[in-house]
């Protein structure tokens, strides 16, 4: 083995660990041990980290609404998801008559299969991705369109009112902010000429005095990383872009005719397509697994990563517990008339911040070509609609 | 021939017949999405990854999509007591056939040479530098038409006594 300093072979130990036992193995089965042995760890983290967000998330959201969240199993709770798993397994798996039986069985299958899919071209560290496409984000996007056929075939395949109404609804949310997600990832894809997501990160691992050459640092790059991150939202329909599972008014949409572990299965789905959009989101902006400090590299890597998906799914769950859900044509238009003019002027800020010197009046026309549109479409937005306080006549 | 291309071909004309032959419309649509994936499959065993995914983003992500929307917004999507097949299935067949034999035919005794080099390494830079540089107007012809559609369509969306408000 080579001989490295200690703060890269910490950094490199999967990498490392994997080769020393792909050494041990006969050449015939080293395609398929190298390929078990890189999807392994995915497969097990991922779920995990899911695990641990559901007790997180309750804890979270029960302090924002002044009561406890889970405080039964184990200490403060935190063994809940273990009771949960046990529950949802030894539930019994009800299957409406009505039902289209193969479809209603193939969907949640089909959604787990595609929120997997879409980690093979994350880089979780230095060297630590699955496989590194040469049309990597293409195959994320393309993967995250698989979801929306599996909404659909839920949704479908149940026989029930509410569950077709919450996919039709989960569908047009998805297509409509499929656009400005996609739109606003190719300004970073413009800054460096390539659609692999391991090159993408190798641009933004330089430093500038100790600040990082995150694509997040520039106006374009803000611009795209908050839409981004906004289409990112309504993707994995969340709140406040829950409509589609709104409990208050079509019970649970898509899912509601599913019990037991197909349940959860739409659930760790989910979740799973959320943290993997968090991890595209840290990957094009946030400079993946590379330090926020110069003086902070002697950090693994991977710990980078996964302290930075941590902050995103404390946004998610702050943001969650604040905002309240949207109306349908509140939704929609906020994606054609916000997102969609912003994610194209995006594009043109990034064109003219790439012609331009390099000088402090690039910043500025920069950050014009985008403020301006942002609070002229913002005032679009509100137009006629008295914004005030509200007061409340009987629950004050 | 490896069996890869097998399992791909046995799966995506698996998929296409299905498509033709089941009764319940939102079924065929969906057998036609494992056709395409199929299809999608087969591109990239052949190294074409811009395609191969652009095939999935498109007809898994927006076509199907799209069938099947229009599907339910048309019609009941319970199942029809139409038999599967139609009156006319024999003509269909000999007509198909015949245009698959001189297909073949003309394939058979075209005398294409068989390409020297197993794969022709095209990248995705490639094809972006292609669309950007020497199709560069047709590219932009291509979008003028969809802008073209999309309002067309939007006028036929249009409720008609607008004006009359």
């Amino acid at each position: 083995m080579m001989h490295l300093p200690l703060t890269q072979t910490i950094d490199q130990i999967f990498v490392l660990s994997k080769a020393w036992i792909m050494g041990h193995v006969p050449v015939a089965f080293q395609p398929i041990s190298s390929a078990i042995l890189s999807v392994a760890p995915v497969l097990v983290v991922f779920p995990l980290l899911f695990a641990i967000t559901t007790v997180l998330e309750r804890k979270g959201l029960g302090r924002m609404q002044n009561r406890y969240g889970p405080n039964r199993v184990g200490p403060f709770g935190f063994w809940q998801p273990i009771a949960d798993g046990i529950k949802s397994l030894t539930k019994e798996d009800v299957i409406p008559r009505t039902a289209d039986q193969v479809v209603h069985f193939l969907a949640p299958l089909l959604l787990v299969l595609a929120a997997f899919l879409a980690y093979a071209v994350l880089p979780i560290g230095r060297n630590m991705v699955i496989a590194n496409l040469s049309a990597g984000v293409l195959f994320f996007f393309a993967i995250g369109s698989m979801v929306e056929l599996a909404v659909f075939m839920a949704g479908w395949s149940s026989h029930s009112k509410y569950s077709l109404l919450g996919a039709m609804r989960a569908v047009a949310q998805m297509i409509s902010y499929e656009i400005p997600l996609v739109l606003s990832s190719i300004v970073v894809i413009m800054a460096t000429g390539t659609l692999s997501t391991v090159a993408i990160v190798d641009a933004q691992t330089r430093y500038i005095g100790i600040l990082p050459h995150w694509y997040v640092l520039t106006p374009w790059g803000f611009c795209g990383f908050v839409l981004f991150m906004i289409a990112a939202t309504a993707e994995s329909n969340r709140s406040p872009f829950d409509l589609p599972e709104g409990e208050s008014e079509i019970i649970a949409g898509y899912y509601i005719e599913y019990s037991g572990f197909k349940f959860a299965l739409f659930f760790l789905g989910e979740y799973l397509g959320m943290f993997a959009t968090s991890g595209l989101a840290i990957t094009l902006f946030l400079g993946g697994w590379s330090a926020p400090f110069s003086f902070l590299t002697w950090i693994p890597s991977y710990l980078w990563f996964f302290l930075k998906l941590l902050v995103f799914i404390a946004a998610f769950i702050w943001v969650r517990g604040t905002f309240p859900r949207l109306r349908m044509d509140q939704l929609m238009g906020f994606a054609w008339k916000f997102m969609l003019p912003m994610s194209l002027l995006n594009l043109i800020d990034a064109a003219v911040w790439h012609l331009m010197p390099h000088n402090i009046l690039r910043w500025l026309v920069c950050i014009a070509i985008l403020a301006i549109p942002c609070f002229l479409l913002s005032l679009n937005l509100k137009q006629r609609k008295q914004l005030q306080i509200r007061t409340y006549r009987f629950a004050e | 021939m490896h069996a890869t291309f097998f399992i791909l071909a046995a799966l995506t004309i698996a998929g296409a017949s299905a498509a033709m032959g089941l009764r319940n419309l939102i079924h065929c649509v969906l057998a036609l999405t494992l056709g395409f994936v199929g299809l999608a499959l087969l591109y990239l065993s052949l190294g074409a990854q811009f395609v191969g995914f652009t095939q999935i983003l498109v007809y898994v992500g927006a076509i199907a999509i799209l069938a099947v929307f229009a599907i339910m917004m048309t019609r009941s999507a319970g199942p029809h007591p139409q038999p599967a097949l139609s009156a006319f299935w024999i003509t269909g067949c000999v007509i198909a056939g015949a245009t698959f034999a001189v297909l073949a035919w003309a394939i058979i005794r075209s005398n294409i040479a068989t390409p020297t080099s197993a794969q022709p390494a095209v990248s995705t830079n490639q094809i972006g530098d292609a669309l950007m540089h020497s199709f560069a107007l047709p590219l932009e012809i291509m979008g003028l038409l969809l802008t073209a559609a999309l309002i067309g369509a939007v006028i036929i969306a249009m409720p008609q006594n607008r004006s009359s408000k």
